[in-house]
């Protein structure tokens, strides 16, 4: 088990004990986070799932794909260094997640 | 029955507040999450048939065929979800008859899966949702009974396709997105597949000729055996009546499995009973609302104006997708909590075969000019705009979901989009999500 901390753009923050191999986007779904859409489900289709995972927690993930990348250059927010789409970034035994969530997501 | 008879005398009442959905997937869970979202106090039924919690269909025919998922990370909600939101989740029951009232209110009537048409369980409410989705179409042939013949709707149907795959040959009758996604996945397990399409081209209606031509081609890459203009005359069984192959014409197609994949059917038998308008799907407004004016329906059982920018009301539409889903969810929640219509935005649509991902955003029908991008240097992308009047209208993009994006973007935006800019693969497509005055100095 590991845990996944939401920042809310407002300052809230949720905290979601999550299952491993599961994404944090779907982590956030199941639980009703806000602000994360998650509409394909993790099919790489849509950029509703983005955030903005912790700086030092960025090494933990291998690198966005290609199309990953480029679809963090089209997502509602703008996209910063440490953006990913949270569909890729799954949950690992042991190790926690921090994430920022951006302030729109469509 | 007292809490019928309050609710049919609620004569003077403004918000409902006990509400009842028909059905328990994509359009359902929606339309719940959106109800509490705009603020609804009342109580939040769905009623589903299905034994399953509420899950992603989408997955079916991809991971979870694959065997790269279980049914619980297939959830739609944890579990907590729905007693956090105080939602009443019933699963297992199917709606077989309403008693509708005045004022919206009445009560649905339901009997327990599996064991007949006896009435079990009543609900009463002063609202009703419909969002019964729709069933796989039948076949018309011989055999199509036989042990080994499948179709692929729900967890269960996935569930015995999958357990098939490694018992021989699979014949896919139907070369639309059900059946080909679901060809692509078989194949990527090492599996033979065929597939049999009646019509000239894969995808029928749902994408144009260039798009098709290439996903075509991905699929014969694959390794799909993919025959056009085919359509099966019987499915062929043994003395134990397990399929044995598909015939067509002069020729027998070995096959221990058969998917059925031509298409669904909307759920409208229960609209039907309360004599709701339906025209292949329950006929509704932009808002979800029946002709009846009360009852609301949303999702895959519906038949909506046509929800495109430039509103195209003479032209209805059924759209099977998760965003129309969610789309038509979202409006018939604000209109049920009385809050005022919102904008929708283009529908969209994605479908994944094998590594091969297809996305359309927009509708084709009223397009007068196809422009078509494609980089010689990226043989494995496509993109396919429609243009109206010289407006952008609808594009398919072919493993290119940033390009996708930045369409579907313009799109929302009514940014313009000329077709000669459309064409210029020199300059990305997601320039054009930019500020029309940042787009001028970028180019000038
Ligand atoms: C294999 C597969 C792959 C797909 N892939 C994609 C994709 O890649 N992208 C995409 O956008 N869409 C895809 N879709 C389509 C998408 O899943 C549907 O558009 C979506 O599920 C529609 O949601 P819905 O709630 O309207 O209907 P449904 O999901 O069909 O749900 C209706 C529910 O109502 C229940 N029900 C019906 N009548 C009654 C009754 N009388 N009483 C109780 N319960 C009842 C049914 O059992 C069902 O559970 C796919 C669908 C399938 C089957
Ligand atoms: S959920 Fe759609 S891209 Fe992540």
């Amino acid at each position: 088990m590991s845990k996944v901390f939401y920042l809310q753009p407002d300052g809230v923050e949720k905290v979601i004990e999550g299952t491993d191999g599961e994404s944090v986007m779907t982590t956030a779904v199941k639980n009703g986070v806000r602000g994360i859409v998650g509409q394909c489900g993790g099919a790489l289709s849509c950029a509703t799932c983005h955030v903005f995972l912790a700086e030092d927690e960025l090494d933990n993930f291998s690198a966005p794909s290609e199309d990953e990348d480029d679809m963090l250059d089209c997502a509602a927010t703008d996209r910063e260094p440490n953006s990913r789409l949270s569909c890729q970034l799954l949950l690992r035994e042991g190790s926690d997640i921090h994430v920022t969530i951006p302030s729109s997501q469509l | 029955m007292p809490d019928l008879d309050r609710a049919r005398s609620g004569e003077h009442q403004t918000a409902p507040r006990a509400v009842v959905v028909v059905g328990a997937s994509h359009a359902a869970v929606q339309f719940a999450e959106s109800l509490r979202s705009n603020g609804f106090g009342g109580t939040v039924q769905l009623i589903g048939e299905e034994l399953h919690q509420p899950y992603n269909r989408p997955s079916l025919s991809k991971a979870y065929l694959k065997g790269e998922v279980t049914v619980e990370s297939l959830a739609l909600r944890g579990s907590n979800w729905y007693t956090d939101h105080s939602i009443d989740l019933t699963l297992g029951e199917r709606v077989v008859r309403i008693e509708h009232g005045k004022n919206g209110s009445g009560r649905v009537h339901t009997s327990k899966v599996h064991s007949g048409e006896n009435e079990v369980s009543s609900y009463v409410y002063d609202r009703l949702i419909l969002a019964t989705g729709a069933s796989p179409r039948k076949l018309n042939i011989a055999g199509t009974d036989a042990d080994g013949v499948v179709e692929l709707r729900s967890v269960d149907d996935a569930h015995s396709l999958r357990d098939r795959v490694a018992s021989g040959p699979v014949v896919v009758i139907g070369g639309g997105f059900i059946g080909l996604e679901a060809a692509a996945t078989i194949r990527s397990l090492g599996g033979t597949v065929t597939v049999l399409e009646a019509g000239p081209r894969l995808m029928g209606r749902a994408v144009g000729e260039a798009t098709a031509a290439f996903i075509l081609a991905a699929h014969r890459t694959m390794g799909v055996d993919v025959r056009l203009s085919t359509a099966p005359e019987a499915i062929l069984t043994d003395d134990h009546g397990a399929v044995r192959g598909v015939r067509v014409a002069g020729n027998d197609i070995a096959a221990s499995t058969v998917l059925i994949g031509v298409g669904v059917e909307p759920n409208i038998a229960l609209a039907e009973s309360l004599g709701l308008s339906c025209a292949a799907g329950i006929v509704v407004d932009h808002r979800g609302v029946t002709s009846e004016g009360t009852v609301l329906a949303i999702g895959d059982c519906t038949v909506q104006p046509h929800p495109g920018a430039d509103l195209d009301l003479e032209r209805s539409v059924r759209l099977e997708s998760v965003d129309n889903a969610v789309e038509q969810a979202a409006s018939a929640a604000r209109v049920v909590a009385g809050e005022p219509d919102s904008v929708r935005a283009v529908p969209w649509f994605w479908s994944d075969q094998g590594d091969w991902k297809l996305q359309i955003a927009g509708l084709t029908g009223t397009h007068d000019a196809v422009v078509v991008r494609s980089d010689p240097d990226r043989p494995r992308r496509l993109v396919v705009g429609y243009f109206t009047s010289g407006r952008l209208s609808a594009a398919e993009c072919v493993n290119a979901p940033a390009d996708f994006l930045a369409l579907r973007g313009a799109l929302n935006n009514g940014t313009l989009v000329t077709p000669e800019e459309f064409a210029d693969t020199s300059a990305p497509l997601k320039q054009l999500l930019k500020p029309q005055a940042s787009r001028a100095s970028a180019t000038a």
